[in-house]
């Protein structure tokens, strides 16, 4: 009988080696590594101080490393350490090919300006110019995250907490990047509006290939949205594999723990 | 071999660490194949461990020791210590799975649910859907309730749209946790025909049915879970 080796040959998008932070003497997350796949849905998942928004910032450049790296493969195809990268590549990372979305939509938008104007902003700075194609883009998009059409003239802070999160969405998929960051993307909303935006994002990552990694305390958006997850911990990955092998068969104490902590729907 | 599905000597306990971290042995010693267009039914008491045994093939219950190995895209890949990107592409393309319960989309419609199978693997939309038209007919889901989500349907209703979408792909294992268990005797019939055609594709299969007409039915080869238990 031969053994597969590798299923797929295709190359990791995102690589990271020994992660570790520390804060003064603190060590907010240790030597973290793991690889993720295009089209791949990684979650994060711990209780608040386990080291998973750390992790995130150090995974989207936002924070250096005490020590170990993060490389990412850029669109030549070649894997670079995000530390070595120069400002021209790093804001193409963040304008284009990545996307962040914040658990506050005021984070991610600019709640001044229009709809439009927030979608449309991402695709300037990508070198869009035409005005009318612009808006047609941005309506499409608004369409997509189900957002009424004519209220694109409207800025965000006339809208509600699931709207700005969808239009949130909206802004950073525009470009089309391969890879997005999300940092408890239904907190703070009604578990009615948590439904209807998971469902949309689930769509929307399965339909785009997009990969992803999203920080959740929440098992069940965890359960709807990834193909696999990392269980923090005191700054450390305790357990990691398929979310439903995770989630169904959790082998750590302290997994078994969060798992048996959900309420029975 | 030409098995589709080899299982040696897997083995699965749970440790229990809110409870004092009590072992729970569930099953040792599982060894089994199966071949092409062959259904093997699992049978033994209830808490024997047969849908572990399903579990652990699909990989969702992890397995301690021993293989568990499956025929993908022409080579044997060993599920018991896969990478987990590996585990979806046999998902997607090798082994499915027909639980008792659908797990429900929020707000997908049901001639989606069925087709989406199909669709993953690159059959157009029109083509999936007409498909999973069909065999929602077959199985007795009138047309008036495909677009909508099948989380308002009754349970038994909720079965059948779980059965069409298991069946609907092209996939060369399946598993059956009990397929049958709240259908009345004409959709009974129907899982009992969609199984034998899926013989003469060559599918293999293994079933877990309660039901000793069904059992006798469709099953080519009965595995005594009992003689695979655990606890001493």
């Amino acid at each position: 009988m031969s053994e597969l080796s590798s299923l797929d040959n295709d190359e990791p998008l995102l690589v990271a080696e020994g992660l570790a932070k520390n804060y003064g003497r603190l060590p907010a997350c240790r030597d973290v590594s793991f690889a993720l796949y295009p089209g791949e849905v990684l979650a994060i998942v711990g209780e608040s101080g386990s080291g998973k928004s750390t992790l995130l910032q150090l995974l989207s450049a936002q924070l250096a490393p005490s020590a170990g790296r993060v490389s990412y493969r850029m669109r030549d195809g070649v894997l670079r350490d995000l530390a070595e990268l120069g400002e021209a590549e790093r804001r193409f990372l963040f304008r284009t090919d990545w996307g962040f979305v914040h658990q506050d939509p005021a984070q991610g938008l600019r709640m001044g300006v229009s709809a439009g104007a927030n979608v449309g902003e991402r695709l300037m700075a990508v070198g869009w110019n035409h005005y009318g194609r612009i808006r047609d883009t941005a309506s499409t998009w608004l369409d997509r995250v189900e957002i009424d059409v004519g209220r694109i003239d409207d800025a965000p802070k006339t809208y509600s907490g699931g709207m700005r999160q969808r239009l949130q969405i909206a802004r950073n998929l525009v470009t089309e990047p391969r890879l997005v960051f999300m940092d408890e993307p239904t907190g703070g909303l009604d578990v009615s509006v948590q439904a209807r935006l998971l469902d949309l994002m689930r769509n929307l990552v399965s339909e785009l290939g997009l990969a992803a990694i999203v920080v959740t305390h929440d098992l069940a958006v965890a359960r709807l949205l990834s193909h696999r997850v990392m269980v923090m911990k005191g700054g450390r990955v305790i357990e990691t594999g398929l979310t439903d092998q995770v989630l169904d068969d959790p082998r750590e104490p302290y997994t078994q723990l969060l798992v048996s902590s959900i309420l029975p729907p | 071999m030409t098995a589709m599905i080899e299982l040696a000597n897997a083995e699965k306990t749970f440790t229990m660490h809110l409870q004092g971290g009590v072992e729970l042995p569930v099953v040792r010693g599982v060894s089994f194949h199966v071949d092409p267009g062959e259904c093997v039914v699992l049978s033994g008491p209830s808490g024997a461990g047969k849908s572990s045994i399903l579990k652990m093939i699909f990989g969702n219950y992890r397995c301690d020791s021993g293989r568990i190995g499956i025929r993908h895209h022409g080579k044997v890949v060993d599920l018991a210590t896969a990478e987990p990107r590996q585990v979806l592409s046999i998902r997607r393309s090798t082994i499915g799975y027909v639980s008792q319960f659908l797990r429900a989309v929020p707000r997908v419609a049901t001639i989606d649910v069925v087709a989406e199978p199909l669709i993953v693997n690159g059959v157009a939309r029109e083509e999936a859907r007409e498909r999973a038209g069909k065999l929602l007919r077959r199985l007795n889901i009138p047309d008036r309730l495909w677009t909508l989500p099948p989380s308002t349907f009754s349970g038994g209703e909720q079965q059948r749209v779980n059965i069409a979408r298991g069946f609907i792909s092209d996939l060369p294992i399946l598993l059956l946790d009990e397929p049958t268990a709240s259908l009345d005797a004409a959709n009974r019939a129907v899982v009992v025909e969609l199984i034998a055609e899926k013989k003469t594709k060559g599918v293999a299969m293994v079933a877990i049915v309660h039901d000793d007409e069904i059992r006798h039915l469709i099953a080519d080869r009965i595995v005594d879970v009992t003689s695979f238990a655990a606890a001493a």
